[in-house]
């Protein structure tokens, strides 16, 4: 099995669709001469040309909106959003257009739309170009929204998502781009809403998504040393969202944290504890802890960025936490 | 698309009668199928939220007319004219707005999201300029497959001040789509005038496709002729690969906003001038020196089929309620 960075496994299924399929295409801002502000598209624009990478003007709702007429045509663009931040400025089209073409039709349309984004602290860039914002697309009926924190997950999700008939915010951690990872040979397409297992224990159910996946699975390793036995589960795809794996978790081990670098408040989290005290009510022998930012706009200073976002640490102390209500 | 003749003029293209007469034709239609809407909404029959066209009818017959039923428009609120001109029958119109399987969005869009799409009607948009980027991407497939097709916006001077309208015109240019950004300049921005949203004179309008370098063709938007032909010369621009076009159609909103507006900030005498002197199906009438038994008998057809569409709905079936989420994902 190869070994690729998470910013290969992207790449690897943006030119692997590119050279499958004629009507996909891939626009944004800065993606084709340079790569994209991540690296992520580098090469792309010279085995497709400019007529299939196409750099776009700094107009957000004009990327996604495009993106949405062309998918309603039949293509499967691939739109990127340098940042999530950005997302705020192409909300009307995702939010009112892209989510509801399909629905306000009566079925007459689809929209085969992904965009990609991405996000996260630890590289001190302020306010404005780290957030994670996932959660808000969660609350939007017609979104598909998907959050990959491997290398192989984010090759086989991208590709399902490309390939999905619906709108799809796909979010990619900034911090996660030069992680390596095994990937099988062929690519394997991840189906959407498909929760993944990263480690199995008895006596808390971790759910993270993200960087946090990656914390939480160093937290559970700290945890066994003090003797406790952590399950890691990343939903991978939160909407639609595999209740079934994640409930049937919590029903095993009784005790649940959830963890992601968005804030807490109103947080993906949120949703997740609402779904696992009803689907595991009786099971569960402790509050649901919920770990995530503090409620603060992100600041640039790195020892007060370092502080609002959520860690290993934060994570073993939730873990902690749970197992001591007994 | 009907054919344009040379007429005695020379140089100037001119329409010819029998083709006109469809045109005051399907405006008429859409007049009287506004002003039933209007009574039904009255009369309570009608859920939701209403905007007529009675006064806009020339600028979504000249420039429908001058499509393919390959070309797709993108319609906005003031949607029911566009709907109809596309070649939406009106009785799956009428049953949308009244909720029934049997509309033209199956009773999941109602009078703000008209749908058709197999004769090109791609939605028409509850949010001011929210059809004018997928109106890009469309006109963008159209030009990465090789297709002669136009993609065709709709909207209205209000949409001239969003950023997507900005967005949407800068990108369109710079790729040189076949897209037609019909704007039609009817002066209101719901109830506030040109003078306050709009910082250059309302009939100067359309100078803001010099900003982007696209071409501008302008008519007057009363006059369904000159519409035709501004939206035929705009169509072909457009198909030779020059770009997109501005274009440019000064109009009349003859009547409030949505139904039931008082309109206590319009002036009344001048609402009646306008209607004595800016109503396109009553000009026409006149240019094709229409008699009174002509006439007559030309719209009590139409009010026939009007009065049927209104029974057609009356008797189209009920959505089941749990259906509401059946069209949420593909």
């Amino acid at each position: 099995m190869p070994e690729l960075t998470y910013r290969e496994a992207v790449r690897d299924a943006l030119a692997r669709a590119l050279r499958a399929d004629e009507d996909v295409f891939v626009m944004g801002e800065d993606i084709a001469e340079m790569g994209g502000s991540m690296g992520v598209t580098q090469g792309l624009l010279q085995e497709f040309g400019p007529g299939r990478i196409r750099n776009t003007p700094i107009s957000e709702m004009a990327i996604v909106g495009s993106g949405i007429g062309a998918a309603m045509q039949g293509m499967r663009p691939i739109v990127e959003i340098m940042y999530e931040d950005f997302l705020t400025l192409s909300m009307e089209q995702l939010v009112n257009q892209a989510a509801k073409h399909r629905t306000m039709s009566g079925g007459q349309l689809k929209v085969p739309l992904t965009i990609r984004t991405q996000g996260g602290a630890g590289w001190s860039p302020g306010a404005q170009h780290a957030q994670q914002l996932e959660a808000w697309f969660v609350h939007v009926p017609g979104l598909k929204v998907v959050f990959a924190s491997t290398p192989e997950d984010v090759r086989g999700l991208l590709w399902s998502s490309i390939y999905d008939d619906n709108p799809v915010v796909f979010f990619e951690h900034r911090t996660l781009y030069p992680l390596k990872g095994h990937v099988p040979d062929e690519l394997e397409p991840i189906p959407l809403g498909k929760a993944r297992v990263h480690r199995e224990g008895e006596d808390v159910s971790v759910v993270a998504t993200g960087r946090l996946v990656h914390e939480s699975l160093k937290a559970a390793e700290a945890a066994e040393q003090e003797g406790i036995s952590v399950e890691v589960v990343d939903p991978r795809t939160l909407l639609p969202l595999d209740e079934e794996t994640i409930i049937a978790s919590v029903r095993k081990t009784t005790r649940c944290v959830t963890a992601h670098e968005a804030v807490t408040r109103g947080g993906f989290g949120a949703e997740l504890a609402a779904v696992i005290q009803h689907g595991a009510f009786d099971w569960l022998d402790a509050p649901i802890e919920r770990v995530g930012a503090r409620f603060a706009p992100l600041p640039f200073a790195p020892a007060m960025e370092h502080w609002v976002v959520p860690h290993a640490d934060d994570v073993l102390t939730a873990i902690r936490r749970t197992v001591a209500r007994g | 698309m009907t054919t344009v003749e040379e007429k005695a003029e020379p140089g100037r293209k001119r329409v010819s009668e029998e083709v006109l007469r469809g045109f005051f034709r399907q405006m008429l239609l859409i007049r009287r199928f506004e002003e039933k809407v209007e009574e039904r909404f009255r009369a309570g029959e009608l859920p939701g939220f209403l905007h007529v066209a009675i006064g806009q009818e020339a600028a979504a017959v000249g420039v429908c007319s001058a499509l393919a039923r390959e070309d797709v428009i993108a319609s906005t609120h003031r949607a029911h004219g566009h709907a109809i001109a596309k070649g939406t029958p009106i009785e799956r119109i009428m049953a949308e707005l009244y909720g029934k399987l049997e509309g033209c969005s199956h009773g999941y869009g109602g009078s703000m999201h008209l749908y058709d799409v197999e004769v090109g009607n791609l939605g028409a948009n509850a949010v001011v300029a929210g059809g004018l980027p997928a109106v890009v991407g469309a006109a963008l497939t159209f030009q990465m497959r090789g297709e002669q097709r136009v993609a065709v916006a709709f909207f209205g001077d209000g949409a001239t001040n969003t950023g997507t309208f900005h967005e949407s015109l800068n990108l369109a240019q710079l790729w040189k789509v076949p897209a037609i950004f019909a704007l039609e300049n009817n002066g209101w921005a719901e109830s506030t005038p040109a003078s306050q949203q709009l910082p250059l004179p309302v009939d100067k309008l359309g100078k803001r496709a010099s900003a982007f370098g696209m071409k501008l063709i302008e008519a007057d938007g009363q006059d369904v002729e000159a519409v035709y032909l501004a939206a035929l010369a705009a169509r072909e621009h457009a198909l030779a690969g020059k770009g997109p076009v501005l274009l440019h159609l000064r109009t009349n909103r003859l009547t409030g906003h949505y139904i039931g507006d008082p309109q206590i900030y319009r002036d009344r005498d001048e609402l009646k001038r306008e209607r004595e002197s800016k109503d396109p199906i009553t000009l026409l009438a006149a240019r094709l020196e229409l008699s009174d038994e002509e006439l007559a008998a030309l719209d009590a057809e139409i009010t026939a089929a009007v009065e049927a569409s209104v029974e057609f709905a009356k008797a189209g079936t009920d959505p089941r309620p749990e259906d509401a989420v059946k069209f949420v994902y593909a």
